[in-house]
C-alpha cells in the first residue's frame, strides 16, 4: 500500500485505479482480489475497476475454477466494476481475425491491450466541443453500473485485422455499427460468424424476456451500453440503432441505458474504429460453466485440503457459491 | 527464484544424484555463457570462494568462483561415495554433506530405517539445517533414492518424517526407483511395501520410476542409433541417455543411460523454476494442481522427445508426435498405460521454441482419446520455458495423476504376499529393535486403501457424470 500511496500522491485528481489481473492463477486471483479490498479500504472515494482475465475453457490450471469463483465473489464485494477479457475469444481473434499462425502470448496481450486503448484513450467530453473528458473512468461507471448487482462487462471491438488486410478495406460508419449492434444482441465475441438470425423481440412477446439457462441464449439484452467511436466523420455516424428500446431491460430507458463517445482522432491505424462496452448478459454462460465445474469439484472434495491448509475453509467456498449462483439468477432474469 | 536441496540417499539415489548434478552443471554451462552466478544456477549451487578458509562464505553475484552443489549425501556404505569423491564432481561437494557408514543396510528397510535412522538422526537433522541456512528460500527438497533395497528404502523414507517434522512448509518431493522382476534382491517386497506406507503418509509428490521401464527405453534407442535408417541420423547429445558434453568422460557404465534419463526427468521438472518463459510453473504448483487428495500423490510421468534426428528443419507434424509420444505408454517411466486409465489431472511442461497456440491445439487434439475424471474434465496444468534441454530444440514433460498405478501397486502387494505368507526372511526384519509384525500389517493396509481410493475412482469411469444439483436460489 506504501508504493500505492506514493503513486496516489503523484496524481492532481485521482479517479480511481484499475486492477489488472487473472482469475486462474494464485497471485493474480488471490492476491489481487486481496489488494482491491485494502483499496475499498483505504480509498473509499475512488472508484475500482478490475481487468479480469477469464482463462481458457479447456483448462490451463486445473484449480482454475476454484481460483475463479472465489476471485469473483470477493471481487464482486469489493470492486465497482468488473471488465472482462475472456482468453478464448482473444485467441480466436488472433486466429481468425488477425490470421496469426502460431499464436504466443504476446499476441494475445496484444488484443487485449487494443480492447482497452480503444475505451481509454481520451475522448472530447460533448458533441462538439473540444474539451478531452475528465474523467472516462466515472463516466463509464455512472452510465454502465447503475445497480451493484450489474457489474460485469465486456468489451468488443470492429474492425479488427491484420495490418496488410487494413490496406484493402474501407469502412462505413453505417457498416461497422450495423455488425456491432448485432455482435452485442447475437452475443459474438468477434465480428465473424455472427449470427443474423437473432432479433429483438417486440414488447407483445413479454415471456421471451425472461429466459431460464435450460433454454439456449439467443438474444442478449442489456442493461447499459457504451459505444465509442474513434476516426473520421464521426459526426455523421448514426446510433439509432443502440436507442431501441428492444435491446434494454425495461427498469431504464434508452436515454440513461445509452451512451456514446466520440473523437476524431482515429485510433491505431483503423480509419474508422468503435468499440462497444456493454453490461449485458455477455457473460452469464461463461460464469454459468465455471460455476457449474467448480461445484461439480467442489461437490466430489477434490483440492480442497489445499485450500483449508492456508485458512480458505468450506464456508468460504459455499459463500462465493451463493454470491455467483445470484449474480447469474439476476442477470437471467432481465 | 527460490532454492531447492537434493537428498540422495543410498546407493540407486547417490548414482542417480551423482548424473543429475553432472547434466545440471552441463545444462546450466550451455545458457550461462559469461559465467556470472545467477538467479537459475543459484537455485541448485552455490558460488563458494574455497580459497576463504572455513564453511566458505557464499557468494551472492560475479562471477562463478567455484560451485558448490545443495545437497546432502547419505549412503550406509562408503564405496559409492567415495567414488563420487575422487570422480572429476569432487569439488562440486564437500565433506560436509556427507553422511556415511562403513556396513551398510544388508537390504533391510529395519535396518535402514530403524537402526541407521536413530542413529543419524541427529547429524541428518544438522546437515539439513545446513544446507537450508545457505538458502535464501527454500522451497523444495528433492530426495532420490531406491525402493528396493536397505539404506535408500529405509533410511530414505525416515528422511521424509524428519523432513517434516523439521521443515513443514518446504515440499518434499521424491523419486523413488522401483526394481524390475529380474530384480535380485529377495526382500525387495518388504522393502517396498513398507517404504510405500511412510511415502503415502509423508511425501507431497512421488514420481515412481521403474527399472523396467528405463531398460526398455534404453533398448529402443539403441534400436534407432544403430538400425542405420537413411536419414534417420541421429544428434549424439541429442539422446535423453547421454552425457556428451558432461564432465564424466569416464567409461560408461551400465546403470548411466538410465540414470541419465531419471536426471533430465528432474531438470525439466525445475526448469520453469529456474528458467523463464512465458507461462512459469512453479514447483509449488505441481503439487497443488496434481494432488486432488492428499493420499493420491503418485504421478506417472514420460520424457519426450528422446532423441532428436539430426534433420535440422522441424515441420508441425514432429511437434505434434512429440505431443501424441508423451502420452503413449512406451514414453512411460512406469510400467502403466495410462490412455486406457482414468485422468485425475494431467500436467505438461513444454521446455523450447513451441508456442502457446500449439500446445492449446494439442490438447484440444489428444483430449477425445483421454479419459479424465468425472469433475476434472479440464484437467490440465500447462507451462511454457524459454530454454530447451542441452541437444534439442524443445521437449515435454509429462506428469499425470493416473489410476494406471494401480496395477503395478497391487503386483507389488501380491509379490508381498508371496512372501509374507510364508514368513520367509522375516526374521531378519523383526530381530531388529523397534520392529514388529503390526509395522508389516500396518503398511499392507495402507497399500490396500491406496488401491482402493483408486479402485474407488475407477468405479466413476464407466458412470455418466453425476448431475449435482445446484445451489437454487429464491428470486
Amino acid at each position: 500500500m506504501n508504493l500505492v500511496q506514493k503513486e496516489v500522491e503523484k496524481c492532481d485528481s485521482l479517479s480511481g485505479f484499475f486492477i489488472i489481473m487473472s482469475m486462474a492463477g494464485g497471485t493474480g486471483s488471490g492476491l489481487g482480489a486481496f489488494v482491491t479490498q485494502s483499496l475499498q479500504d483505504q480509498y473509499s472515494n475512488s472508484l475500482r475497476m478490475n481487468q479480469i482475465i477469464w482463462p481458457y475453457g479447456t483448462g490451463e490450471v486445473i484449480v482454475q475454477n476454484y481460483n475463479s469463483i472465489l476471485t469473483l465473489s470477493h471481487l464482486y464485494r469489493s470492486s465497482d466494476a468488473l471488465l472482462v477479457h475472456e482468453n478464448d475469444a482473444a485467441h480466436k481473434i488472433c486466429a481468425k481475425l488477425m490470421n496469426i499462425k502460431q499464436i504466443s502470448f504476446s499476441d494475445i496481450n496484444q488484443v487485449l491491450a487494443h480492447q482497452l486503448g480503444s475505451v481509454f484513450q481520451p475522448t472530447y467530453s460533448t458533441e462538439g466541443s473540444f474539451h478531452y473528458r475528465r474523467n472516462p473512468l466515472g463516466d463509464l461507471m455512472e452510465s454502465l453500473v447503475p445497480h451493484p448487482e450489474f457489474k460485469m462487462l465486456g468489451v468488443r471491438n470492429i474492425p479488427q485485422m491484420s495490418e496488410s488486410s487494413l490496406a484493402y478495406s474501407t469502412f462505413t460508419w453505417t457498416g461497422l455499427l450495423k455488425h456491432l449492434r448485432q455482435m452485442l444482441i447475437s452475443n459474438a465475441k468477434m465480428e465473424e460468424g455472427i449470427d443474423w438470425q437473432v432479433q429483438p423481440h417486440f414488447s407483445g412477446h413479454p415471456t421471451l424476456g425472461k429466459m431460464s439457462l435450460n433454454k439456449e441464449l439467443h438474444f442478449n439484452t442489456s442493461i447499459a451500453n457504451l459505444v465509442i467511436l474513434r476516426g473520421k466523420d464521426v459526426h455523421s455516424a448514426d446510433l439509432g440503432g443502440f436507442k431501441d428500446p428492444a435491446l434494454y431491460t425495461s427498469w431504464l430507458d434508452p436515454v440513461n441505458a445509452f451512451s456514446v463517445w466520440k473523437t476524431q482522432r482515429a485510433f491505431c491505424k483503423y480509419e474508422k474504429s468503435a468499440a462497444l462496452v456493454s453490461n449485458s448478459q455477455f457473460l452469464v454462460k461463461p460464469l454459468d460453466m465455471i460455476v457449474g465445474k467448480a461445484w461439480s469439484m467442489f461437490a466430489s472434495k477434490a483440492y480442497i485440503h489445499q485450500y483449508t491448509k492456508f485458512g480458505v475453509e468450506e464456508e468460504d467456498f459455499l459463500d462465493s457459491f451463493t454470491l455467483l449462483e445470484q449474480v447469474i439468477a439476476s442477470y437471467c432474469n432481465l | 527464484m527460490t532454492q531447492s536441496v537434493v537428498v540422495q540417499v543410498g546407493q540407486c539415489g547417490n548414482q542417480i544424484g551423482c548424473c543429475f548434478w553432472d547434466l545440471a552443471l552441463r545444462e546450466h554451462a550451455a545458457v550461462n555463457q559469461k559465467g556470472i552466478y545467477d538467479e537459475a544456477i543459484s537455485s541448485f549451487f552455490r558460488n563458494v570462494d574455497t580459497r576463504v578458509v572455513g564453511d566458505g562464505s557464499s557468494i551472492s553475484k560475479g562471477k562463478i568462483c567455484s560451485l558448490k552443489a545443495r545437497a546432502v549425501l547419505i549412503d550406509m556404505e562408503e564405496g559409492v561415495v567415495n567414488e563420487i569423491l575422487q570422480g572429476p564432481l569432487r569439488d562440486v561437494f564437500d565433506s560436509k554433506q556427507l553422511i556415511t557408514d562403513i556396513s551398510g543396510s544388508g537390504n533391510n528397510w529395519a535396518v535402514g530405517h530403524k537402526v541407521f535412522g536413530s542413529r543419524y538422526q541427529e547429524q541428518i537433522v544438522e546437515k539439513l539445517r545446513k544446507a537450508a541456512e545457505h538458502c535464501d528460500c527454500l522451497q523444495c527438497f528433492f530426495i532420490i533414492h531406491s525402493m528396493g533395497g536397505g539404506t535408500g528404502s529405509g533410511l530414505g523414507t525416515f528422511l521424509l518424517k524428519v523432513l517434516e517434522d523439521e521443515f513443514p512448509e518446504v515440499y518434499r518431493f521424491v523419486t523413488s526407483i522401483y526394481p524390475s522382476s529380474e530384480d535380485d534382491v529377495i526382500t525387495s517386497p518388504y522393502n517396498i511395501i513398507l517404504a510405500m506406507k511412510e511415502l503415502s503418509e509423508h511425501a507431497d509428490c512421488v514420481l515412481p520410476i521403474d527399472n523396467q521401464s528405463l531398460f526398455d527405453i534404453i533398448s529402443k534407442i539403441n534400436l534407432m542409433v544403430n538400425s542405420g535408417k537413411l536419414g534417420s541420423v541421429v544428434k549424439p547429445n541429442s539422446l535423453v541417455t547421454s552425457s556428451a558434453g558432461a564432465l564424466k568422460k569416464r567409461q560408461e557404465k551400465p546403470f548411466d543411460a538410465m540414470n541419465n534419463i531419471v536426471a533430465n526427468l528432474l531438470l525439466n521438472l525445475t526448469s520453469s523454476a529456474r528458467f523463464e518463459g512465458s507461462l512459469n510453473m512453479d514447483l509449488n504448483e505441481i503439487s497443488m494442481n496434481l494432488v486432488p487428495f492428499p493420499q493420491l500423490h503418485y504421478l506417472v510421468s514420460s520424457l519426450t522427445p528422446l532423441y532428436t534426428l539430426a534433420d535440422v528443419h522441424i515441420p508441425p507434424r514432429r511437434l505434434d508426435q512429440m505431443f501424441s509420444d508423451a502420452f503413449s505408454k512406451d514414453h512411460q517411466l512406469i510400467r502403466a498405460d495410462p490412455k486406457h486409465s482414468l485422468y485425475l489431472a494431467c500436467a505438461l511442461m513444454v521446455r523450447g521454441n513451441v508456442q502457446l497456440s500449439d500446445l492449446r491445439r494439442n490438447i484440444e487434439r489428444l483430449k477425445p482419446s483421454l479419459q479424465f475424471v468425472s469433475w476434472n474434465q479440464e484437467g490440465w496444468k500447462t507451462s511454457l520455458c524459454a530454454v530447451p534441454p542441452v541437444g534439442h530444440s524443445h521437449s515435454l514433460l509429462a506428469l499425470a495423476n493416473n489410476t494406471c498405478v494401480k496395477p503395478t501397486f497391487i503386483e507389488l502387494r501380491e509379490r508381498f504376499m508371496r512372501l509374507y505368507k510364508k514368513k520367509a526372511h522375516l526374521h531378519h526384519y523383526l530381530r531388529v529393535e523397534g520392529m514388529e509384525e503390526s509395522c508389516f500389517t500396518q503398511a499392507l493396509s495402507s497399500l490396500s486403501t491406496l488401491i482402493e481410493e483408486y479402485d474407488q475412482l475407477d468405479a466413476t469411469k464407466s458412470m455418466p457424470m453425476p448431475d449435482v444439483p445446484r445451489l437454487s436460489i429464491a428470486v
